[in-house]
């Protein structure tokens, strides 16, 4: 009833739109105060080939050379990618597969750098400082070049959202600078220490897409953020239309279809982009990276990550330059031994839990915790059964029935699954967490969405097999006619005339004799 | 007695019409084939590889659809095939014969290849390329791993290797949960009772 009424207050514009659902986890945002530290640059950088979402990169450089800082060491392949620089400078040791962030513990090509400790930059790419005269397209080209994709931990490459489109011309660019994930103090403190920089990244992106106003979205559990995002607000003179606006704290905010919900009450229809509503999402630390392109022609080489966790005595914020193995910055951070201890990267709501240390930063590394089991909750992980409280459907921010999908994928009955919206899941976890039963309610959707996407996949090749089976077979029935066909048209020109023709022979030229006739 | 008449008349109008609409019907409505073929065969993997005893998945439809085969045969599709094809003919399922072999490659060693086609007009699906005197190769992507161009090779240097798992194809497994299991296992014993 409560929401009901929350709900009628919204449509008469008594109280500000908010998404549906969501949760508020224990934050823990312990490094909040601490200012971003340099890491140290380590003696050997593992670069995968893919760090963002789509296609694989390729090498461009080969065991041996030296390379600079900023220079491209892979390019993209296909549109939806973007390339890879070298983090410093260095040599290739060697190019071959190494163990990535990611769930299945499996690896990716990646080229090893070993640093030579001078770290001397690759100065080809000029800054465009006049770039409020510089086409949009030119500074879409930048943004791809620099390889820079959704630095939230999405990693979606950026230059593909920023385009203008006629048919959906953006009206409103949000920065997202929600962190509604516990642990993570990335953005906070880039927010806190670089806020000019964002804003100046703002106005390159409203330049591109031509968008009249922007919103800078923080929660109000980041006063510091908010004030300092304000005040480098109001020393700018172009950016009218633009407010700081910092939001209640509730988990997932951040989520980019929940924020731009909550900032404008449109909701962004399943299988669309913000753009179809004219609305453009970037996060702030991609901001920051664009701004870095532009105006310092830089490429994407480092981050902030956080560093932290229950485990971790001396959590930290660390610009850190991609490649980095996450071992030397647990390391860094007092940690040495990393037994019994879980590794997760990113937050802790989405994050993926890591098979081990020996894996580098990359582009999507957030954060980085390093938990003990006890705050895993692994000692109350028994899956129980459903007591139907409803407390998932309560927390789904987009309104789906957590409880039914999860009996559905349990039991692989994807079809009824998929009719239930299984695909709008935005795996944020809010169910899992309010499970009183502990049901690994987002490990059964993403059980299920794998599934879904393996059968696609073997519909698809099968489909493709039958077509080129169906060709091999007519091929083979047309091949086996035409030789038929020749050897009757080979046995007709040789065999003996009839009589009729003989007698036709005979008369035109009577002096010849019939050759055939011998056959 | 008119009534009759009356009645027997527009009866006889009405058995006219209909008779008319079905002649149309059929014509226009007319199917080519047996459409449970199809159906079966579009469930079946298409490796064409024949360990169902047919020469192809679409001759083991046909067998199946005629009854003459039964629903159990088609070893890389495995059992979630099988309960397919049983639940499509409405017949009880049966228990698998062979256990599906993990996916499979072929590799032409092509420093040993003499370019023989032989291979190529083996396989059924058209995923080697070549041409006479000249280095045959597979295109991995295509490969069924029916093993079907192995035995012709005249000098074999086709390999059968173990298809590579790809990181962009990896999916989460079940949950490590008990409840999880039992579901998954309380499905199969659903299915195999249905």
């Amino acid at each position: 009833m409560p929401a009901m009424l929350r709900k009628i207050a919204q449509r008469l514009g008594m109280l500000q739109h908010s998404f549906t659902g969501g949760i508020h986890p224990d934050m823990h945002k312990v490094s909040a105060d601490m200012p971003i530290e340099d890491c140290e640059i380590a003696t050997l950088l593992v670069l995968p080939m893919k760090q963002h979402i789509g296609e694989n990169c390729i090498p461009l450089v080969t065991v041996g050379d030296r390379v600079l800082r900023g220079q491209k060491i892979a390019r993209s392949e296909g549109y939806l990618s973007v390339p890879v620089h070298a983090p410093t400078s260095g040599h290739v040791v060697k190019i071959e597969e190494h163990a990535i962030a990611h769930p299945s513990g499996m690896g990716l090509p990646s080229i090893f750098i070993e640093s030579d400790g001078l770290d001397e930059s690759d100065d080809s790419l000029d800054p465009i400082s006049d770039w409020l005269n510089t086409e949009a397209t030119v500074l879409r080209e930048r943004a791809r070049t620099c390889g820079l994709a959704g630095l939230g931990g999405a990693v979606f490459p950026t230059f593909v959202k920023l385009v203008q489109d006629k048919r959906f011309p953006v009206e409103t660019v949000i920065l997202n600078g929600i962190e509604c994930e516990p642990w993570l103090t990335n953005d906070h403190r880039l927010m806190v220490e670089h806020a000019a920089e964002i804003l100046e990244g703002m106005a390159i992106i409203k330049h591109m897409v031509g968008a009249g106003s922007g919103i800078v979205a923080i929660e109000d559990n980041k006063p510091d953020a908010v004030a300092a995002m304000r005040q480098a607000l109001a020393l700018r003179d172009d950016m009218e239309g633009v407010s700081v606006l910092a939001l209640p704290t509730r988990y997932p905010q951040g989520s980019e279809k929940q924020l731009i919900y909550t900032l404008t009450g449109r909701e962004v229809p399943a299988g669309k982009l913000p753009m179809h509503i004219g609305v453009l999402c970037q996060n702030v630390a991609t901001t920051k990276a664009l701004y870095d392109a532009v105006v310092l022609g830089r490429p994407l080489t480092e981050r902030i990550v956080t560093v932290s966790g229950d485990a971790l005595v001396k959590p930290a914020n660390l610009r850190v330059r991609l490649g980095t193995p996450m071992r030397s910055l647990f390391a860094r951070q007092g940690l040495e031994d990393l037994s019994g201890i879980q590794i997760v990267h990113g937050g802790p709501m989405m994050g993926e839990r890591l098979k081990g240390p020996d894996v580098p930063v990359v582009k999507a590394s957030t954060g980085l915790l390093a938990m003990s089991a006890e705050a895993m909750g692994e000692a109350h992980s028994v899956e129980q059964p459903c007591i139907r409280c409803g407390h998932c459907s309560e927390a789904c921010p987009i309104s789906l029935v957590p409880n039914l999908l999860a009996d559905q994928c349990r039991s692989d009955q994807f079809e009824k699954a998929e009719q239930y919206d299984l695909f709008d899941c935005i795996e944020c976890g809010a169910c899992s967490y309010v499970c009183p039963s502990n049901i690994p309610l987002v490990h059964y959707f993403r059980y299920g969405k794998g599934q879904v996407a393996l059968q696609r996949r073997e519909q698809l090749f099968a489909e493709a097999s039958r077509k080129r089976s169906e060709a091999h077979e007519n091929r083979l029935l047309r091949e086996k006619e035409e030789k038929a066909a020749r050897r009757s048209r080979v046995r007709k020109t040789h065999a003996p005339k009839t009589d009729e023709a003989k007698a036709e022979l005979v008369k035109g030229t009577a002096s010849e004799p019939a050759v055939e006739e011998d056959k | 007695m008119t009534g009759l008449l009356y009645a027997l008349a527009s009866f006889g109008v009405f058995a006219l019409v209909a008779g008319v609409v079905l002649a149309i019907a059929q014509k226009v409505f007319h199917v080519d084939g047996d459409p449970m073929v199809e159906k079966i065969d579009a469930l079946l993997p298409q490796t064409q590889c024949g360990q169902c005893g047919y020469p192809g998945c679409k001759p083991y439809s046909e067998a199946v659809a005629s009854s003459q085969a039964e629903v159990n045969h088609c070893v890389p599709g495995g059992e979630r095939v099988m309960l397919q094809i049983a639940d499509l003919m409405g017949v009880e399922p049966k228990e698998l014969e062979a256990e599906a072999a993990a996916p499979m490659l072929a590799f032409v060693r092509e420093d040993e290849c003499i370019g023989c086609t032989l291979c190529i007009k083996a396989c059924p699906v058209d995923a080697i390329i070549g041409a006479p005197k000249q280095y045959h190769t597979v295109i991995a992507d295509h490969c069924t791993g029916c093993t079907l161009c192995v035995e012709p090779c005249p000098v074999d240097c086709i390999d059968m290797l173990v298809k590579p798992e790809l990181i962009e194809h990896w999916s989460w497994p079940l949950p490590d949960t008990k409840r999880a299991q039992q579901g998954h296992e309380r499905r199969d014993h659903h299915a195999s009772h249905a």
